[in-house]
């Protein structure tokens, strides 16, 4: 009966299943996490299947933190071997991994990625940023006329009279994002002491973290929008929005020049070259964080991680730099490091 | 009312309620008052439906307009020759890729040097021209050792810059010197169209490959991601229906009625309703975690989807049953049938049609799913290629449709764009398939009573 024959067709489905499930040994690569990395690490990761005799890694998205609980979930061929991550990895993370059995822990440093704001091409020009104009602009508190007041500002000239007549408009990263904590630390902070707010907010009585804290608050009335999405979704919001700024990354800014006008900030045009001198402000390093345990187990582990950071692949004319990664100075440490296995401590 | 008062031997009577016209031909009030509304009624009908249509229009329209470009592709056609000591000095580096595209580009700059360009043609020029080649040469002449030191014919990508060119993406007024590309370069290309060596083609390879970098959108591919949706839904197919009917036969012909049953019924029904993303959430901490099934593998996709899906085939299975007229079961029953037999051989084949519609719809459902794949690792840089065998289809990793739509969507060359749009075309061509499939079947099936 054909009933009878489905039946025993489903038997044999899941028992397949379990057998496999068994028996299965995992030969690549395992990669998971920023999603900020994830261009850099397709690249690597397609370039490491033509060129050498390992399966091509897979590579996951997800976020940094998101990435960083899963390779702390234990050791085993079930849990992934490396964490890309646009931002350290934390104490927390470290101690959680350790809970967990993942003592050793390779941090691999492949480059800066620069941070840069951008408008509409056809838009009026913002060509005369700081962080303070910034803070300004998106703070929950600022000074105004010596006193702490809920942001009272509609408009960028009002507070710098070289930026345009135009109303505030930001679309900037979610909390989720890795970007966000560098725009926080890079721009908010930054512009937070500069404008002279926090130590306003001390002197009003509150204590040095809390004003730290209060620092980096953003207004919540609708003139700053979190994006939770890619980049992407910040470029269609700015092609709606001829006065919206928005927060990219230079990989993604300089690939979609022609929709997109830069702003500079504390007037230096962000490129490969100006932040890699460090003239540039806002950039961060990019990492990824590799399994030890897992190096001999997972074929071809190590050679990732050293194809990665190799002069070819991550120097100052790779594929990398070629895409926006900002080569990292210090390359040569890192390839010792990684070639020695160092963990960290 | 104007009747009314024309006429008042036939108005209303002192209740109120309307007198019946004489003639049977000249309709009264009410029955025009009825007929009216009939015929307003039509025409909100037909608006909706055209307004459904009009957005049906507008959406396929967009599609087509946009995922076009996705299937065509820039490429450079040139007969070159790689010598065997050039082979040999590419395999010793760690990039060989990018040695094999060095001695592409010297040799296609040599040969256009030589061929007397009006233009003049520099090496970084070139290479901003030509897209990511190392990769395709390399495999060609691993694989055909015998064809080194003589000239071969390649067809190789175009940058995707270029590509923006040939379909008008990228124009000469809007586009901005950037290293990708300059003006000048414009000037090249238009001169290497002219020699035909740069020419638009079909492009099957996004119709067969596989996702590629995201500096190389001229070789990236739907196949290996169609493989995988097709995988999921073979897993999700032979899970979900079998499954999904014993169960509805079961609940519908066996049970008996209780709390317990009851209880069961309720949860399908809720369980319908269950957003996606929980299901994913499932299968990572099931599938993954506890029964320690390999992570991006179509199986467990296929796994959580059929989780999703159940309650969709078991609820519309379920209504199907319902239908079949109580007339056959007892005919079935009085002719001494046992009611497994007047169940297999009279209801469920009479059921047959509406449950195969149910099946339908879910798996359309769990085709276009991307939530619960995010999670059980099947979104990213997955789908790298074909797996070889059919073992391997299930469980090596593998990305699906609409996880590869998603991905390219968010990539910062609008090039990936295209192929986003591109790639709906392709789901969409998939999904018009099971339906028809799904339709003949359906036809095959249908009996009358």
């Amino acid at each position: 009966m054909k009933f009878t024959t489905l039946v025993s067709a489903t038997a044999l489905a899941v028992a397949s299943t379990a057998f496999v499930g068994a028996a299965q040994a995992r030969d690549q690569v395992q990669v998971a996490g920023s999603s900020t990395v994830l261009p850099y690490a397709s690249i690597v990761a397609e370039a490491f299947g033509e060129n050498t005799d390992f399966p091509t890694p897979v590579v996951e998205s997800g976020g940094s933190s998101a990435g960083l609980k899963r390779f702390c979930e234990g050791v085993g061929e079930n849990t992934i071997d490396i964490a890309n991550a646009s931002r350290k990895i934390r104490e927390k993370e470290i101690k959680a991994c350790a809970e967990a059995g993942v003592k050793d822990i390779i941090e691999v440093r492949i480059g800066y990625d620069g941070i840069v704001f951008a408008s509409q091409k056809t838009g009026p020009a913002f060509n005369a940023f700081q962080p303070a104009d910034i803070f300004n602009a998106l703070g929950a508190k600022v000074l105004k006329d010596g006193e702490l007041v809920d942001n009272p500002y509609n408009n960028w000239a009002e507070f710098n009279a070289d930026l345009p007549d135009v109303g505030i408009a930001a679309f900037i990263p979610g909390t989720k994002h890795g970007t966000r904590e560098v725009f926080e630390e890079k721009v908010l902070a930054v512009g937070c002491e500069a404008t002279g707010t926090l130590q306003a907010m001390i002197d009003s009585g509150m204590s040095e973290d809390d004003a730290e804290d209060a620092c980096i608050d953003v207004r919540a009335d609708g003139k700053s929008t979190d994006i939770d999405g890619d980049y992407t979704e910040t470029l269609a919001r700015i092609e709606s929005n001829p006065n919206g700024i928005g927060v990219f990354g230079l990989a993604f800014y300089e690939n979609n020049t022609d929709k997109l006008k830069v702003a500079t900030m504390g007037d230096v045009a962000p490129s490969t070259e100006t932040i890699s001198s460090g003239e540039y402000p806002v950039s961060r390093p990019l990492f990824f964080y590799v399994k030890k345990a897992h190096i001999g187990v997972i074929p071809g582990l190590k050679e990732y991680a050293q194809f990665f950071i190799a002069d070819e692949i991550a120097g100052p004319s790779s594929p990398l730099a070629q895409y926006g990664l900002v080569a990292d100075p210090e390359l040569a440490a890192t390839q010792a490091a990684v070639a020695a296995e160092e963990t960290m401590k | 009312m104007t009747d009314a008062t024309q006429s008042p031997e036939t108005g209303p009577a002192q209740t109120g309620a309307p007198v019946k016209s004489k003639s049977l031909y000249a309709l009264d009030n009410l029955t025009r008052k009825r007929n009216a509304a009939e015929k307003r009624f039509k025409f909100y009908g037909l608006g909706a439906v055209l307004v459904g249509l009009f957005f049906l229009v507008v959406l396929a329209t967009a599609i087509i307009s946009e995922g076009i470009p996705a299937f065509t592709r820039t490429i450079v056609e040139v007969e070159f020759t790689l010598t065997q000591d050039q082979y040999d000095t590419a395999e010793k580096e760690l990039f060989k890729t990018k040695a094999y595209e060095q001695f592409f580009i010297g040799a296609l700059q040599k040969q256009l040097e030589e061929s007397g360009m009006s233009v003049p043609v520099d090496a970084a020029a070139i290479e901003r021209i030509v897209g990511k080649t190392g990769g395709t040469i390399r495999e060609y002449f691993k694989a055909n050792p015998g064809a080194l030191g003589a000239p071969a014919e390649f067809e190789l990508a175009a940058s995707s810059r270029v590509d923006g060119y040939m379909n008008g993406r990228v124009t000469r007024v809007e586009m901005t010197d950037s290293r990708f590309l300059q003006a000048s370069d414009l000037d090249i290309v238009d001169s290497l169209v002219e020699a035909g060596i740069i020419k638009t083609v079909f492009n099957w390879n996004f119709i067969t490959g596989a996702d590629s970098g995201v500096d190389n959108p001229g070789g990236a591919g739907i196949g290996a991601s169609v493989v995988g949706s097709f995988f999921m839904m073979l897993v999700v197919l032979f899970l979900s229906l079998p499954i999904g009917v014993a169960a509805s036969i079961y609940l519908e012909e066996f049970a008996p009625q209780n709390r317990f049953t009851d209880l069961i019924e309720v949860n399908i029904s809720n369980l319908a309703a269950v957003p996606s993303i929980v299901f994913g959430i499932l299968g990572l901490a099931v599938f993954i975690q506890f029964m320690h099934l390999p992570q991006s593998a179509p199986l467990v996709g296929g796994l959580v989807l059929t989780l999703m899906t159940l309650p969709t085939i078991i609820i519309s299975t379920r209504a199907s049953l319902k239908a079949v007229p109580p007339s056959i079961r007892d005919a079935a029953l009085g002719v001494g049938a046992s009611k497994m037999q007047s169940i297999f051989h009279h209801v469920l084949p009479l059921a047959m049609p509406g449950i195969l519609t149910g099946t339908i719809i879910g798996l359309a459902q769990a085709l276009g799913e991307t939530a619960p794949l995010l999670l059980i690792g099947m979104v990213g840089f997955v789908a790298r290629g074909y797996p070889d065998g059919v073992i391997a289809g299930f469980i090596d990793p593998n990305s699906a449709m609409p996880a590869q739509i998603y991905t390219w969507a968010a990539r910062a060359d609008y090039a990936f764009y295209e192929k986003a749009w591109g790639g709906i075309i392709v789901l969409l061509v998939f999904l018009l398939t099971m339906n028809i499939l799904a339709v003949i079947l359906r036809r095959r099936f249908e009996r009358r009573w």
